[in-house]
Parts: C-alpha cells; structure tokens; sequence
C-alpha cells in the first residue's frame, strides 16, 4: 500500500505542474519555440476539448482497443495453456524456462517487419506484434507460478486423496495466482504499448496512425490533443489493469 | 531428486533437441506449403547470410544502428545517473520531481515518435534521441531507489569525521547504490534496444529500418530473416552483457 502523501508535498506537485504549464505557455509566446514543434497550450487544449466532444476520434479508438482485446486474449489464452504446460514437470520447467526467457529477451518490434509482411498493414500485424509481446511475460510468470507452489502443499493434497483436477483448482491455482496475474498485468500494459508502436510504424487506421498523419499534416496543435489522449489512455489502462490485479489478488485470498 | 523428473538426458541437451526439432519442422513446413514470396526455410536465411554481409551499404546499415545504441546507451546512462542523484539525494527535490519524472515514465513514448522525427530530422540523431527517452528512465528510477535506502547513521558518521561531499560520494553513496545502477543498466538497455529500432522501422535513409522496409517489399525474405537474425543476435548480445555485468556487481555487494 501507498503510505498517504502529506499536504505539503502535494503542494509541491501542484506546484511543479503549473511551473510547467506557466513554462509551457512563456516558451510558446512568438519568437520562443517553432509551434510546429511545439504549439502553444491553449489551441492545445481547445483541441482537447473538440476532441472529446465530438466522435471523431471513435472509429480510431476502437481499432486500437479491439486489436488490444484480441491481442491479449490471444497471449492469455496462449501463454497460461502453455505456460501450464511446461510446468507440469520440473524437467520440462528446466528444459523450456531457459528456452522461453532467452526468447523474451530478442526485441519483439524486430518482427514486426514479418508481421506486416504476412499479415499485411491492418489490424492484423498489430494482433499480431501485440500478441507475440505480450505472450512470454505471460507464460513465463504461469511457469514461475505453478513451478514454485510449495511442494508441502502439493503433497499434504495428495496424502488427503485429491485427484489431479481437485489439486489444480484447489492448490497450484490459488497459490499460482498472484504471479500469474502479474504477468498478465505486463502483457496488458506493453501490449497496448506494442500496439500503439506498430501503428506508429505503418497501419491504416487506429490512434498511432491518426497521430502521424496529423504530424505529417503538421497539425501540431491536434496531433498534441490526440497525443494528450493517447497518454490518458495508457494512464487509464495501466489503473484498470492494476485494479483488476489488486482484486483478483484479493479475491483469492 | 526424484528419479521420475530426471530422464537419462540432461535439460540442456533436450533444450538443442528441442531447437532443432522446431528449426526442422520449420523447413519442412516452408519448402511443402509456404508461399516463397513470405516465409523461407532456416537454411536459406542462413545461406542469405554471406550476401547481406557482402553488401557494404547492408554493413554500413549495421554499424549505423550499433553506434545509435551505444551512444543512446551512453547517454541514458550518464545524464540519468546524474539527473537521479540530484532527484534522489535531496527530499525536496525527490518529491517535487519523482511524480513528473514516474510520469514520463508511464507514458507510452511511441505516440510522440513523430516528434521526435520533426526536432531531429531523418538521420541517427533522432534515433539516438529516441532511444535515450527510453532508456533514461529507468536509469533514474532505479538510481532514485538505489540512494534511498541509504543508512542515515552511515552518512552522519562521514560527515562527522569530516569528509568531503565527493568524499561522501565515492565512499558511501556510490559503493551502495551499485547493485540497483546495474539493474538500471540492464532495464535501459532493453529501453533503448526498443526506442531504436522502433525509431529505425518508422523512418530510416540509412540504417538498418530502411533496409528490412526494402527486403519486405521486394519479396526476398532470405535476406529479411537473416537481417533480423543479426540485429536478434546483436540485441541478445548487448543484453546479456548487461546482465552479465548486473550479476558480476550485485554479488559484492556490500550490505
């Protein structure tokens, strides 16, 4: 848990934030910075507000949220099943972990010129680069979940006659748990970051794509807006994912 | 150990069958059923190797990408090293700074790429630039952490007996936040591995995002593969050298 902040140090955030602001707006003023570069705030902020007013940024939005969608599914799905897979026998843990990490540890992003290549520039190479990204801390946190529940549970099941689904639900499940929602917390998180980097990259359509083609229009002061959003976004999905984590954690306990 | 979970092959060399196994059905997969326009068989990535590394301009590409990691590198490291000692070893500065800092931390830098692209134009610089904003924060997180939870009493005894503040530095504050900095390190430099290539596939004249964008739109993917083969392997080098650093630092430490 957080210990609470104290007003002081609050007040000291508030103020950072508006030196920043006030700094944002002074270095702004003509003849500061190029507003190409860097707009001003308040068209910034007007812009904002179009944008959360109108529905214009829906068609782009749920590109980007149902890739994410299908993208985790698919790594969940993957990874848990195999990643249950592996650990079924320390033999296996010692054959694939090693296997399985040294994997993880190639930049995922180096595919995803294949996966434009065979699944061309829609919605699918973004499925796709977001899945492989978010698959391994997936599997890997299952393995290092299942693999490393107390032998002294295991066994005092066994010795009290549970069968193997019995032992599954009742003990490596609950005990597994917390690890394997972490690694699903990570996959969430640079799933959605993949996928907002692929389409960065080259797509036809979704949040990243909307914020190049308006910096190729050099609509700074729209693309900033769209860029505000974007970042609110990761915010949003990093609380929900959190909190979804913090209740499953709970709801086991 | 139980004699059931150790079969009479070590886990090592189960691990080769197992590459090998996959690597087999890999290229009997692609020479029965894969269009050769997108997929190929391993032993012609492999065999695509020597023609990549005979084009100097694919070479040069390279060289271009390692001297943007390593100077990203570089500087992620030096400018956070000393951006998370100013942050971490001042309350005031710790408090006001760390949430922005967190912050930035959080955002989802790929959506501010094109930014990037406007200040620093096509050439390495912005790559550089990008990566560094990658992997500067984890850097100063880390750093942050590695001072903090330095021993009050150790640095009142060093003041007391009168010693310097790069004194203070080199024999106490340094010393402690080793075993953290080189987990910065190594979390850097998989930051700054993403913020390049991840610039160089968006825009490249030179380096190696313009060459995979060329291999895939002219349909050669022994060239692609064995391209993306090298850059994995550089990766998983640098990465491994970080972590083998990270391993080599924490075991002295001094706690």
């Amino acid at each position: 848990m957080r210990p609470k902040l104290q007003f002081g140090q609050r007040l000291i955030q508030l103020g950072v934030l508006i030196a920043i602001l006030v700094a944002w707006w002074y270095f702004t003023l003509p003849g500061g910075i190029n507003r190409l570069l860097l707009p001003p705030p308040a068209p910034v902020f007007s812009d904002f507000w179009v944008l959360l007013t109108t529905r214009s940024i829906w068609p782009d939005l749920l590109v980007t949220v149902h890739e994410w969608v299908v993208a985790v599914a698919i790594a969940t799905v993957a990874g848990c099943t195999l990643g249950y897979l592996v650990s079924r026998s320390a033999y296996t843990v010692r054959v694939f972990d090693p296997l399985l990490a040294g994997l993880y540890s190639i930049p995922a992003i180096l595919l995803f010129p294949l996966f434009l290549l065979f699944f061309g520039l829609g919605t699918g190479s973004k499925i796709a680069i977001g899945t492989t990204i978010a698959f391994f801390p997936v599997v890997l946190n299952t393995v290092a979940g299942l693999a490393n529940v107390d032998k002294a549970y295991i066994r005092a099941a066994q010795s009290m006659g549970a069968n193997d689904l019995q032992l599954f639900w009742s003990v490596m499940l609950p005990a597994a748990f917390p690890v394997v929602l972490t690694g699903l917390r990570l996959g969430c998180i640079i799933a959605f970051l993949a996928i907002l980097g692929g389409e960065t990259i080259s797509s036809l359509a979704g949040l990243g794509h909307r914020i190049v083609s308006l910096a190729e229009n050099m609509e700074s002061s729209r693309m900033f807006a769209n860029i505000i959003f974007a970042v609110l976004m990761a915010f949003v999905i990093n609380g929900i994912v959190s909190f979804a984590e913090a209740r499953g954690r709970r709801g086991f306990q | 150990m139980n004699p059931r979970q150790g079969p009479w092959i070590s886990a090592g060399f189960m691990r080769l069958i197992v590459i090998f196994v996959l690597l087999a059905i890999w290229e009997i997969g692609a020479r029965l059923y894969a269009d050769p326009l997108f997929l190929c068989p391993p032993s012609q990535a492999v065999a695509a190797l020597p023609h990549i590394f005979g084009d100097p301009k694919v070479v040069n590409a390279i060289g271009v990408t390692i001297y943007e990691l390593v100077t990203a590198f570089a500087i992620s490291v030096v400018v956070g090293l000393a951006v998370g000692l100013a942050v971490g070893l001042h309350g005031f500065t710790k408090q006001a700074i760390m949430p922005v800092i967190l912050m930035l931390y959080a955002t989802p830098q790929a959506v501010i790429l094109p930014l990037f692209v406007l200040s620093f134009g096509i050439g390495p610089e912005a790559k550089i630039a990008f990566g560094v904003s990658h992997g500067i924060f984890p850097v100063i997180v880390t750093t942050v952490a590695g001072v903090q939870n330095l021993r009050p009493h150790l640095l009142r005894a060093a003041h007391s007996m009168g010693a310097s503040r790069w004194q203070v530095f080199t024999a106490i504050v340094f010393p402690h936040m080793i075993p953290s900095f080189f987990t910065g390190m190594r979390l850097g430099m998989t930051g700054v591995l993403l913020g390049v290539l991840l610039a160089e596939l968006y825009v490249s004249t030179a380096g190696i995002g313009f060459y995979t964008r060329l291999f895939a739109e002219s349909f050669s993917p022994p060239d692609l593969f064995a391209l993306i083969a090298v850059l994995a392997a550089i990766a998983v080098t640098l990465n491994e050298l970080c972590r083998m650093a990270e391993r080599h630092f924490s075991r002295w430490n001094i706690g």
